[in-house]
């Protein structure tokens, strides 16, 4: 479907399946990437009975942009989604920077939101120097490294659970399809967002820190803080899986979001 | 600047799609020989269905031991996945049935397997109305031309067959992307240790695997690989890409699997619906070819540049082509795209016409005569004969081959048993 905020299109998945007035998710992917890196999860959210909505962020797969420069704007701009989508209330569900956004809202207006969900989230999200200057030339090695770090040790040889699926070469011709500056954008939005504990202690919506037990980018450590500022979090490791916990354990991703969220929204059908 | 880390190519011949086995530790990829999986819940079982859950449900669509093969040929070519077929002619096929339908067109190299220049000829036409102009493989702007609103597909191989042009793909990529067509390249000769298609340019890669990536003469399979390159959307030309697909409840491919649209689309409806499965025994054939792929191409070029430099200063013979020798059109081509080497398949012309070439190929005892390359062993054929025995004088002028021509597919026995043969064979050729 496509909706549009601030005068700008955007492009929202709906996991195959029109909305039924379930209750909204609202699904967050990461710095230099699209919506499509949530296919399993949206797909099966809206089997659930939920309503399902996959966002490209602004500048980002086929929503229309320019990306804003921080969480912040992001943040706002996804308050804006969320109006324009006509949802009094979302569950979020964030991952990397999505997380960040996802966070920023609850804290600011947690009254749009029922729940939030971050996987691969962290504290603070310094990023790489040599990341960023390669991100800042548009040089193809940030999309490498990005490919590389995001995924656990054990991934890089693959034996992913979709068949014939190689995922170091969809992770990496993913970023490849970025405009120009994007990942910069969002790499230096994250980097510069700083303390993210601060602001979380004004969440008040139950939230889960889904974390990737070998997580290169942001380190299940690094995700303490917020388990301890946020009132009614829960922390939940998924084995084995590095920073794109959703593609490389898709099942475990899609178990955890539902055994969290069925229970804090009363059952997908009851918006 | 830091390195990126990624494992070597080396390293995923013999890892890429395998983690040892959980249950027993089995080193080795083991045969799943089963035709279906126990699904588990209802829940699960509607979820594989709905293509929102992973794994397996029925060998003709996928299978564990299949899919390392296919995981490991991806990350070797560098795509985002691959789908394994019975033959690399199913590959072909599998392709064309996923891009495109009634009345579609192709623009197609001249110089390919003869199996593929049926299909496009005869088989296509006849079943779907799907035409195919040829052009010569050496022309861009020859591409360029043929190129109407409904070609679907630009296709040609590394190296052509049997004249062993070498594809400039960049440039003809460079044609295709230009009018919104992707490019698909049969990299069978050269395996993605000489050349990787997608990083210059390809869309689609397909195998024959029965080739040099099995290498042993044992099993026949193919292999699709999805570059992830091509923007589907964007071209506006492949309604199997971006409609609704009404099979799987108004599925757009696109829209769900972004830069695996291709990949799901071949998969869950072309092995689904065609059933050109390739079996698991089969893979793991081919899966111990795949393992020492680098150290038997290099042999094998090794071999062939050893056989080269003899046939080159042989009397018996009128004149070699090989893409390295300078006298080959495309010597600077080859030097460019292909560095490691220009593939182990040569052809030369005998003195003395038919009966010399009869008298060879005869004569040899090493070399076997037989309709095949990229075997362990070192192969002969007379194409004229035999491979391209359905083209008219015409036609096979048109695509370069001569009544003596003579096809070499260079093994990997010991080069002076190789040359010493030749040696013998030609030899009794002129001894009419």
């Amino acid at each position: 479907m496509d909706l549009t905020v601030a005068d700008k299109a955007v492009n929202v998945g709906t996991g195959g399946r029109d909305h039924t007035g379930g209750v909204p998710v609202v699904l967050l992917h990461g710095a230099g990437m699209d919506r499509t890196v949530w296919q399993f999860q949206a797909r099966a959210l809206a089997s659930h009975g939920y309503d399902v909505y996959a966002v490209d962020l602004p500048g980002h797969g086929a929503s229309a942009g320019p990306p804003p420069a921080d969480i912040e704007g992001y943040a706002d701009w996804l308050v804006g989604f969320i109006d324009a989508a006509g949802i009094d209330r979302a569950v979020l569900v964030g991952h990397s920077m999505g997380s960040l956004i996802a966070l920023d809202v609850a804290a600011r207006h947690p009254d749009r939101v029922l729940a939030l969900v971050l996987l691969g989230v962290a504290a603070e999200m310094p990023v790489h120097p040599d990341l960023l200057a390669a991100a800042s030339a548009d040089d193809h090695r940030a999309f490498e490294l990005v490919a590389s770090w995001s995924h656990a040790k054990a991934a890089h040889a693959g034996h992913h659970p979709t068949p014939g699926l190689w995922m170091m070469g969809s992770s990496l011709r993913l970023l490849e399809r970025s405009a120009p500056g994007v990942l910069h954008n969002d790499l230096a939005a994250c980097d510069r967002f700083g303390d993210a504990a601060e602001r979380a202690a004004a969440i008040t919506v139950p939230t889960l820190l889904l974390l990737g037990e070998h997580d290169l980018m942001t380190r299940p450590a690094a995700a303490r803080p917020l388990a301890e500022a946020i009132a009614r979090s829960r922390v939940q490791v998924v084995p084995g899986t590095g920073h794109m916990l959703m593609v490389e354990a898709p099942d475990a991703v899609i178990d955890a979001i539902v055994a969290f969220v069925d229970p804090v929204t009363g059952g997908s059908g009851a918006a | 600047m830091v390195d990126p880390g990624f494992l070597h190519f080396d390293t995923l011949e013999l890892h890429a799609g395998q983690r040892p086995d959980v249950e027993f530790g089995a080193r080795a990829v083991p045969i799943y020989q089963t035709t279906s999986y126990v699904f588990g819940d209802v829940e699960r079982a509607a979820g594989l269905f709905n293509l929102e859950r992973q794994g397996h449900i029925y060998s003709r669509i996928s299978n564990p031991t299949v899919a390392v093969l296919e995981e490991r040929i991806a990350a070797l070519e560098g795509g985002v996945g691959a789908v394994a077929t019975a033959s690399g002619q199913a590959s072909l096929v599998l392709a064309i049935t996923t891009l495109m339908g009634q009345g579609a067109h192709i623009v197609s190299s001249a110089s390919i397997y003869g199996g593929s220049r049926n299909l496009f000829t005869h088989t296509l036409p006849r079943l779907a109305g799907i035409t195919t102009t040829f052009v010569d493989p050496r022309d861009p702007e020859a591409f360029a031309a043929a190129i109407t609103d409904d070609t679907r597909l630009v296709f040609g191989e590394t190296l052509g067959n049997p004249g062993l042009e070498v594809m400039d793909v960049p440039e003809i990529a460079t044609v295709a992307h230009d009018r919104g067509i992707p490019l698909m390249i049969d990299n069978t000769f050269a395996t993605p240790y000489l050349f990787r298609p997608f990083d210059r340019g390809a869309d689609l890669v397909m195998h024959s695997a029965t080739k040099f990536l099995g290498g042993h003469g044992v099993a026949i399979g193919g292999v699709l690989v999805d570059g992830g390159t091509f923007d589907w959307a964007a071209s506006g030309r492949f309604p199997t890409m971006t409609e609704p697909y009404e099979s799987y409840h108004g599925l757009r491919f696109v829209e769900e699997f972004g830069t695996q649209a291709f990949l799901m689309r071949a998969r869950v409806e072309g092995l689904r619906d065609l059933g050109a499965t390739m079996a698991p025994q089969t893979a793991f054939y081919l899966l111990q070819g795949v393992e020492t792929l680098t150290v038997r191409m290099q042999r094998h070029v090794d071999n062939t540049r050893a056989v080269v430099a003899f046939l080159v200063d042989a009397p018996e013979v009128a004149w070699v082509s090989y893409p390295e020798l300078a006298d080959h059109p495309d010597h600077d081509l080859a030097k460019r795209l292909l560095p490691k080497g220009a593939g182990a398949i040569l052809s030369f012309g005998i003195r003395g016409g038919r009966d010399a070439g009869r008298r060879f190929i005869e004569r040899l005892r090493i070399f076997s005569h037989l309709a095949n390359v990229g075997d362990a062993r070192s192969l002969v054929i007379h194409p004229a004969s035999t491979t391209h025995a359905t083209m008219s004088a015409a036609e096979l002028e048109a695509v370069g081959i001569g009544e003596d021509l003579i096809r070499l597919s260079i093994g990997l026995e010991d080069p002076r048993d190789l040359v010493a043969d030749l040696r013998q064979a030609l030899r009794a050729s002129q001894r009419g």
